[in-house]
């Protein structure tokens, strides 16, 4: 398996920036395992990010990387597929980045169903400036910024995802690794938007304001948390409360927004278009 | 060539703006709607299909910023159009583009501000938002056309320069000019300059991203060609890894303005009127230079030896050609479509050396060749 892994990073990058204990590492090596296992070529992978501890994943990985704005890797990697639909385009995040600044991109790149696969790394916090909450800090919980207990209440992301307009949206965490593998393979091949949320942890931030103060709490907390999603359809409403649903949300053939796009040349060509 | 083969059109300023981008190559295009910008997507949205460019309509002015670079960034050349509101928007981009030295044009059809201000009507509030809108030590390039044939002119003139010093360029119009139709000449493309960015022609493996030659610019590798590299908003060295090394810091930073800076015989475009035994020279750019230009004739009619200086490009800032205009007149008179922007630019270059006074109108009616002239005629008085 290690070998695997060094086939696909920058060595002289390393050692990373990430805390003793993080997620991100084991995301990003299910990530490297889900695309060895497609055989996809490394020069035609363009890995995008935002801003925060997991956004450092593209610096990492030995493909066509860019490490973008806080919230706009979206917009960016909706750019980079539209100008070459023949790259396979990966977008990477964090909960902050994807769902509070960066949310506005998250639900119009679900609803053109453009074919990029986005990984979210939800860790409920944001870890890189000191644990301020974010949208996805569960009411109650604590950050530096919510001293008292978050009042705010958090989004579904994968719910957000299938409503906006996704293809392939699912859910998995740090601690079901090979879950996480599947589900991530599944994604990249969808021809349209897929959405995989990993729950995962931050312990110095997170877990410190919160009981969970090293990686094992957080760890033990996620596995007590994380159900199948067959599983927890059978669970009483009181039950749900503080269970997460994991697996497969939705897997539909919608289409895909370059592919709509080429036919739209081929109006334009053929016709000269209503307002010509 | 016959008038037949000619290609002349009546374009709206907006309108030869998209035929002067499609003609320099540009072949991505991403927007949202405001006025007085909102034709240029319009135009690109019927134009782009039918050459296999991409045209999108993105939610946000952020977004079509970023989608611009992530375009540009696999080998297209992009561009993206707004308004004052808009602009403010896509500042946080522009710096990415400016600190990944990613080619690419922002098209700003001025608009009276702050905010919402007078959308509907001309300005030229936003020129040193241009220099220094996005934050940190950057380089800018702006051109200010000020009629609309100049406007496809530098449309080529703004893709080329991104192109060329891998950087974002500003191409500054204002209401007037982007809405305002006149007779233009469409030239062919055999009859025109365009500049392609460089490639790295080394191996794969001994490629440094950001490893600039002589002119202070590195070539730019396609995602996709082979070239794999990392690109960051941090600042980084040569191989693109971010680095906070003081050396690597300052080179980086230093080369990053200098490109620009240093390449600025290149980058600099004006025109001159009247100028060779003028006393009085009115210093004008965009729309407000057209009115400068009857002004002097005007002027001269009366035996006032004035003459203009017509800026096109902005920024870079041509002290040296202030300075030396200062050694030969008495006065200059900076007109603008602000309460005084540039002016301030021609003063510090002046050094002293004349007396060089605003004149600024915010309300949102331009300004007009008899109120120079009387501003003129009162500065004379004195």
């Amino acid at each position: 398996m290690k070998d695997i892994i060094e086939q696909y990073i920058r060595k002289e990058m390393f050692p990373h920036i990430w805390c003793p204990g993080c997620g991100n590492g084991i995301v990003l090596g299910a990530l490297i395992r889900a695309i060895h296992s497609l055989n996809w070529k490394k020069d035609e992978i363009a890995m995008v990010s935002g801003i925060g501890c997991s956004s450092r994943i593209t610096g990492y990985v030995d493909f066509n990387t860019m490490n973008t704005t806080h919230g706009r890797a979206l917009a960016f990697a909706t750019g980079i597929k539209m100008a070459n639909p023949e790259l396979k385009v990966i977008a990477v995040m964090g909960d902050g980045d994807c769902t509070a600044i960066g949310g506005n991109h998250f639900i119009h790149t679900a609803r053109r169903n453009i074919d990029i696969t986005a990984i979210i790394i939800n860790n409920m916090i944001y870890g890189m400036t000191g644990g301020q909450y974010s949208p996805m800090t569960p009411t109650g919980k604590y950050g530096s910024t919510a001293p008292y207990g978050n009042i705010d209440q958090n989004f579904d992301i994968s719910a957000l995802a299938a409503s906006a307009g996704a293809s392939y949206v699912a859910r998995s965490s740090i601690f079901n690794v090979n879950q996480s593998i599947k589900l991530m393979k599944n994604a990249l091949l969808k021809k349209g938007f897929s959405v995989v949320e990993m729950i995962s942890d931050c312990p110095i931030s997170y877990g410190k304001m919160n009981q969970l103060r090293t990686p094992v709490k957080m760890l033990e907390w996620i596995k007590s948390t994380m159900v199948p999603r067959k599983s927890w359809e059978k669970l009483s409403d009181e039950e749900k409360k503080d269970k997460m649903p994991t697996g497969e949300f939705l897997d539909i053939n919608i289409p895909e927004y370059t592919e709509k796009y080429q036919q739209i040349c081929a109006i334009a060509q053929q016709e000269g278009g209503r307002n010509e | 060539m016959s008038d037949e083969k000619q290609n002349i059109k009546i374009l709206q300023g907006n309108e030869a703006c998209v035929e002067g981008a499609l003609l320099a190559g540009v072949r991505f295009f991403a927007g949202y709607p405001i006025t007085p910008a909102s034709e240029i997507a319009e135009g690109m949205a019927r134009r782009l299909p039918k050459i296999n460019g991409k045209f999108m309509q993105m939610e946000d002015e952020i977004a079509s910023m970023a989608a611009i670079i992530g375009a540009s960034l696999t080998g297209l050349k992009a561009m993206t159009a707004s308004s004052g509101p808009g602009i403010c928007l896509k500042q946080e981009n522009i710096g990415f583009a400016a600190i990944s030295e990613i080619p690419c044009v922002i098209v700003n059809a001025q608009r009276g501000g702050p905010s919402t201000g007078l959308p509907t009507k001309p300005s030229q509030g936003d020129v040193m938002q241009a220099r220094w809108g996005t934050h940190g030590d950057h380089p800018m390039i702006a051109l200010a056309p000020s009629d609309v044939s100049e406007i496809l002119e530098m449309s080529v003139k703004a893709v080329n320069f991104s192109e060329k010093y891998r950087t974002p360029v500003m191409l500054l119009l204002d209401e007037v000019i982007a809405h305002m139709r006149e007779k233009v000449t469409i030239p062919s493309i055999e009859d025109l300059e365009i500049i392609d960015r460089k490639k790295p022609s080394g191996t794969k493996e001994e490629f440094l991203p950001f490893k600039a030659d002589e002119d202070m610019v590195p070539p730019m590798a396609d995602f996709g060609s082979g070239y794999r590299y990392h690109v960051t908003g941090l600042v980084h060295n040569e191989k693109g890894y971010p680095t906070s090394e003081a050396k690597e810091v300052d080179q980086f930073l230093r080369r990053l303005t200098n490109k620009v800076e240093l390449n600025k015989r290149d980058i600099i475009i004006k025109d001159e009127y009247s100028l060779d035994d003028a006393s009085i020279a009115i210093v004008a750019y965009g729309s407000v230079a057209r009115a400068a230009q009857r002004t002097v004739k005007l002027a001269r009619k009366k035996g006032i030896k004035a003459g203009l200086l017509k800026l096109i490009t902005l920024w870079p800032f041509d002290d040296d050609l202030i300075n030396r205009l200062a050694d030969q007149v008495d006065l200059m008179i900076v007109p603008e479509m602000n309460l005084g922007q540039m002016v301030r630019e021609v003063q510090r270059a002046a050094e002293g050396k004349c007396r060089v006074i605003p004149y600024g109108r915010i309300d949102g009616d331009l300004i007009n060749p008899v109120e120079i002239l009387e501003k003129i005629e009162e500065e004379m008085s004195q």
